[in-house]
């Protein structure tokens, strides 16, 4: 039970680091930390094909393209465009608005059951195989047919334009 | 394994839905405060990560596969919007030199 809490707080102060901290590249590493206390959040939870995947899809594949784009336009402290003052305490009290807001509103709720696995197979690759195969097969090859136009306009929109050159 | 689940035990659900709450707030405070493009993508990720965290979670209280599924769903979502994003930042940052948003201004004539 102490875990979760010491998980939590890691990932609020690793969040709070990849959007304050000046240097994009630091940015890129705190997010990496933060997706990691996610898979040990998942793990936590029994999911464990969800932080199978969450590990190599998002800190593996994602992490690694955001890094390449940042070496590749060779960004860094000097660079970084920053806002003015005021209009960065407007966007912290404006989200601060935001979470306040939707915490009282869940404070409505009332308090709720704790947590308990009713069902701890859930999350394993045999079982959640199983439910994608049957229930969500029409997703599943659509969401391929969505990796493949997301491949092809990449290519498309970041290949340099042939005529102008 | 069986010994790291059961530390999840007793935990209860409202704990879980503040803490996705406070990532998402963060999320959008990043969006809000950050100039470079590529921050603001990260920001949009976290939020991202808040949502499936939250999903994972109910999935498991109600002992409902579909919710599990369905992140996988977001995962495989997040990677092909993340490649156009990128994309079209190289794009801009090929015709302006850099990846501030405020030289897109012109966008909103």
């Amino acid at each position: 039970m102490n875990l979760f809490y010491l998980i939590a707080f890691l990932s609020i102060v690793f969040s709070l680091l990849v959007i304050f901290s000046k240097n994009p590249v630091y940015s890129v590493l705190y997010l990496i930390i933060t997706f990691f206390t996610f898979t040990i959040h998942y793990i936590l939870l029994n999911a464990q094909f969800l932080a199978i995947v969450n590990f190599i899809v998002y800190m593996g594949a994602i992490m690694v393209l955001f890094l390449f784009v940042l070496m590749l336009l060779n960004l860094n402290e000097d660079s970084e465009p920053m806002k003015s003052n005021l209009i960065k305490i407007a966007g912290v009290v404006a989200g601060m608005c935001l979470l306040v807001t939707l915490i009282g509103s869940f404070k409505a709720l009332g308090e709720s059951n704790p947590l308990i696995l009713q069902n701890p197979e859930i999350g394993l690759v045999k079982n959640l195989g199983k439910v994608l195969f049957n229930e969500f097969l029409l997703p599943f090859e659509i969401s391929s047919i969505l990796l493949l136009t997301a491949m092809v306009g990449a290519v498309l929109i970041a290949k340099r334009d042939i005529k102008k050159v | 394994m069986e010994s790291i689940t059961n530390s999840i035990q007793g935990v209860p659900l409202n704990h879980y839905i503040l803490f996705c709450t406070i990532i998402f707030c963060i999320g959008v405070i990043g969006v809000l405060i950050r100039r470079n493009a590529i921050v603001i993508f990260m920001s949009v990720e976290l939020m991202l990560n808040a949502v499936n965290l939250l999903l994972v979670a109910f999935s498991a209280y109600k002992g409902d596969a579909s919710g599990q599924v369905f992140v996988f769903f977001v995962m495989a979502l997040a990677a092909a919007e993340v490649a156009v994003g990128l994309a079209i930042i190289v794009m801009i940052y090929r015709n302006t030199n850099s990846t501030d948003i405020n030289v897109l201004n012109r966008l909103k004539w």
